[in-house]
């Protein structure tokens, strides 16, 4: 099974290297891939049907209690076959839509990673295994989404939808975390048998959010639903396969799987109720208002998501299968009106619906599968379509509460996904063949005949449901856990009220589709309220979000570097003084301080003169030459504290930095006073309390004990074994030597560098570029 | 006489901080050399002052009899001292190559990466 997941990424690693070959004829054999991995989950199909469950499991990181666990029932052979089967229509309809496209082959290496993703998502056990593809699936749509990297539109767009996926990947990550915490484990079979302790617990609530809120963005249930429509950027066989019949029901898979283990309970109920309700009938109407067909199909398919999330939410054993049933049906039609829109466009350039007629007579095998697809989502009899339809109105029937609420929405919703699939299925195909599009040619048969197949399987499907309902709709509600014993799919229902409201919705429906035509006004008109759709909020967040980022950023990092060195010393006075405050006495010891004479009055006196006049003369040599003053004084305190090597030293620094700044600066300009005053009084004051705070945390300091224990090392070894008098020289050359050495070399560099610059000559075209546009 | 230590550290640690804050190169640089004093007197302090008594071994003697001033801060200083100079020439001689080439000693001026601005 491992290896079943891995091929596709696996290809797609196979195509780095070999993808030159796979653009020409070739690229047929691509689909290969997904073809056999169909045939290996078809013979699943027998053991699963018998009520087996096939757990495999491969050590990953023991110690965390994650491990690749995967386990294969209903629930995830029927999505394995929905993504191996579809996928090879998909992949091979490709080969023609892209055909001699320059990318194409790593639109195909795209596309497999994609899929091994989505397997690896459905057959996970393990919640960190499942998180991991569930992002896998984000990553790889991102990249199908942005394949047309030239639009800018495009590139939004896949920014938006892994923007809006990418939270949901993080909730389920925070919600795997939670759950490992109440169950101590990631096994998703094993939390089955401790759904009534989950249930139970205080934080039942959060983990419930957080699923949720990892579904609802990656099944754009409103109010996270606008990410997809953005996504029918993708070449269209993306749309198909990613965004109608695979990874937007990732999120209805999850809510599935886990509706065993946090289901039944009152909130999970009514949340999924209310969501999947919204959704259902938002999107259903907001089709109305479109004219792009794939948009149109866009919304039909959210609002089929809202339906699924819906009978989860109802919960009932009817409800499962009604939702079973329907992800068949809705796989079978919304793929195949999305492949017919891509032939439509590949063949006719346009995708408005207003521009599209009678296409029939051009490509007739095409208009075969769209009307038969747009019957089955009309929920006519006798496709599959009619099947899930009549489920899902008794599933909703025979709700205990809000009966007559759920009904008005799902038979509102049923209407207007009928409009929907009409104006998408049916119309380009009939009615009078616009001029424009008399010499569109029929299309390829690899394009025709994906579409066509899926098409007739819903028709099949339909006159036979007998063919899929032991073998794979019963696992699926056993996996949800209701009991399916006695499951029988049939066409003929009976003549009751179910039936009826069946005739009311085709009724309505159909009579909608001949009575509204899409149209640029309605478009326009859905237009004006687009300032309180989510999308555009979201997109002024996201500017709020940019601004207030550029506005910090303008504010901390303004390229100034007084304000720099403001703000950090604000910041360390403010904190440190904070502490400082509230922690010391400030009690000075005078016995322990030694004595005050007047030489080191006077150096002080020296020392304070000096500094005032560097900071507050007009001039600039005299500043230096205070500036020397200062230092003496410290020589001076040096000498005072037996420190003659740092006097020496200091003075002839000292002496050498005066003559250096003297030399090279007397012939500067006078200085100049370049701020006013009031912001000299701000800076005074911040450097004063900051010059307060080092002195006082000095004075704090001296008051704690002292560990002079390497300086007495060094004392004791400097004559005994580096055969030195001088304790501080000894250090310097001989037990620090090496660091000296470094120090010398840096020495060295800064002298190299000063000789540089100073014989560094500019060339006289770039100085006098440099002073004309100074003028 | 540590009170008066701390106060002089003190007043190069604000002064240093003040010319750092102005808008002038060559008051930036000053800047600097002060609050390296203000350090260097710092770690002095910090090691604790002792009078009269350099980590000098006597003449005769092969370790110390005697109390002497801790060898260690002094060292780290007088590397500092050595380092800081070279420091302040680069410094130096860049502001005036800075000053040869765009005629101005105000930072707010230089702060511009483009020529044109």
């Amino acid at each position: 099974m491992l290896t079943a997941i891995l091929t596709g990424f696996l290809f797609s690693i196979f195509l780095v290297f070999a993808g030159r070959f796979f653009k020409g004829k070739l690229s047929l054999l691509a689909s290969l891939i997904p073809l056999g991995l169909f045939i290996y989950f078809f013979q699943f199909i027998g053991p699963v049907s018998n009520g087996e469950v096939i757990m495999r499991s491969y050590q990953w990181i023991p110690s965390f209690g994650v491990d690749l666990g995967f386990k294969l029932d209903g629930l995830s052979l029927l999505f394995s076959l929905l993504i191996s089967g579809i996928g090879f229509l998909v992949f091979f309809y490709t080969s023609s839509y892209l055909k001699g496209h320059q990318y194409l082959d790593r639109f195909y290496g795209y596309l497999a990673s994609f899929m091994g993703a989505m397997l690896g998502l459905v057959l996970s056990d393990n919640m960190i295994t499942l998180f991991v593809f569930w992002e896998l699936t984000s990553i790889t749509s991102f990249f199908l989404i942005g394949f047309n990297n030239t639009s800018g539109a495009s590139r939004r767009s896949a920014l938006t939808a892994l923007g809006i996926t990418g939270i949901g990947g993080l909730l389920l990550l925070a919600g795997a975390l939670l759950l490992n915490n109440i169950s101590g484990t990631y096994s998703i079979s094993e939390m089955l048998s401790m759904s009534e302790a989950i249930g139970d617990h205080e934080h039942y609530l959060t983990v419930v959010l957080l699923i949720f809120g990892a579904a609802f963005t990656k099944s754009a249930q409103f109010p996270f639903h606008f990410w997809l429509p953005g996504a029918m950027k993708a070449p269209t066989p993306v749309s198909t396969y990613l965004h109608s019949a695979t990874m937007v029901k990732a999120g209805v898979y999850l809510l599935m799987r886990f509706t065993p283990v946090l289901g039944g309970d009152n909130i999970w109920n009514t949340s999924l109720l209310v969501v999947g309700g919204i959704t259902m009938l938002y999107s259903a109407v907001h089709t109305i208002f479109r004219t792009d067909l794939k948009g149109i199909l866009a919304y039909s398919t959210i609002s089929a998501l809202g339906i699924l999330v819906f009978l989860t939410g109802l919960g009932t054993r009817e409800a499962f299968l009604a939702a079973a049933v329907f992800i068949i049906v809705h796989a079978l039609y919304k793929a195949t009106l999305f492949l017919v829109t891509g032939i439509i466009d590949h063949q006719t350039h346009t995708r408005d619906v207003t521009r599209l007629a009678g296409l029939n007579k051009v490509m007739l095998p095409v208009g075969i599968a769209g009307i038969l697809a747009a019957i089955s989502s009309a929920g006519i009899p006798p496709t599959i379509g009619f099947v899930g339809k009549e489920l899902t109105y008794e599933a909703s029937f025979h709700s205990e509460t809000l009966m007559i609420l759920l009904m008005v929405a799902i038979v509102l919703t049923k209407i207007f996904l009928l409009y929907a699939g009409f104006v998408a299925g049916i119309k380009p195909f009939i009615g009078k063949l616009p001029e424009e599009h008399a010499q569109v040619k029929s299309p390829d048969f690899v394009l025709w005949t994906p579409p066509l197949l899926l098409a007739i399987l819903g028709l099949v499907f339909g006159v036979a449901p007998f063919i899929i309902d032991t073998p794979i709709i019963k696992p699926v509600v056993e996996a949800m856990g209701a009991d399916a014993s006695e499951i029988h799919l049939a066409l003929w229902h009976g003549f009751n009220t179910v039936f009826i409201l069946s005739l009311i919705t085709i009724g309505i429906g159909t009579a909608l589709y001949f009575i509204i035509k899409p149209s640029e006004k309605l478009e326009a008109a859905a237009g004006r309220f687009e300032f309180i759709s989510p999308e555009s909020l979201y997109e002024r967040f996201n500017r709020i979000f940019i601004d207030v980022s550029n506005f910090w950023t303008d504010f901390f990092q303004n390229g100034y570097l007084r304000n720099y060195i403001s703000i950090i010393i604000l910041f360390l006075v403010v904190l440190v003084g904070y502490i400082l405050i509230g922690s010391t006495n400030f009690v000075i010891d005078y016995h322990s301080l030694s004595r005050i004479t007047v030489y080191e009055i006077t150096a002080t006196l020296i020392l304070i003169a000096g500094i005032f006049y560097t900071v507050f003369t007009q001039s600039r040599l005299a500043a230096v030459v205070a500036m020397g003053v200062v230092g003496l004084a410290i020589c001076l305190i040096f000498v005072f504290y037996s420190a003659p090597d740092l006097a020496m030293t200091q003075f002839s620094i000292d002496t050498l930095t005066v003559i250096l700044f003297v030399l090279v600066l007397y012939k500067l300009p006078k200085y100049l006073k370049l701020s006013d005053y009031k912001t000299r009084l701000r800076d005074g004051i911040l450097s004063a309390v900051f010059g307060l705070l080092v002195a006082t945390l000095a004075l704090q300091v001296i008051a704690e004990p002292v560990n002079k224990e390497i300086g007495e090392y060094y004392a004791q070894n400097a004559y005994l074994e580096a055969h030195g008098k001088n304790v501080v020289n000894v250090i310097l050359v001989d037990f620090r030597g090496v660091d000296t050495l470094i120090e010398i070399s840096v020495l060295s560099i800064a002298a190299v560098g000063v000789f540089g610059l100073m014989k560094l000559r500019l060339k006289m075209a770039d100085r006098k570029r440099y002073q004309d546009s100074q003028k | 006489m540590e009170i008066l230590i701390a106060i002089m550290i003190g007043f190069l640690y604000a002064s240093g901080i003040y010319m750092m804050l102005r808008r002038s190169l060559v008051k930036l640089i000053i800047g600097i050399i002060l609050l390296g004093n203000g350090a260097n007197l710092l770690i002095f302090f910090l090691g604790r002052i002792t009078k009269g008594a350099p980590p000098i071994i006597p003449g005769d003697a092969k370790v110390f009899t005697e109390a002497f001033a801790d060898p260690v801060p002094q060292a780290l200083i007088l590397t500092a001292i050595v380092i800081s100079f070279g420091l302040q020439s680069f410094a130096i001689v860049l502001v005036k190559r800075a000053h040869t080439v765009v005629r101005t000693d105000d930072l707010d001026e230089m702060n511009a990466t483009d020529e044109d601005s």
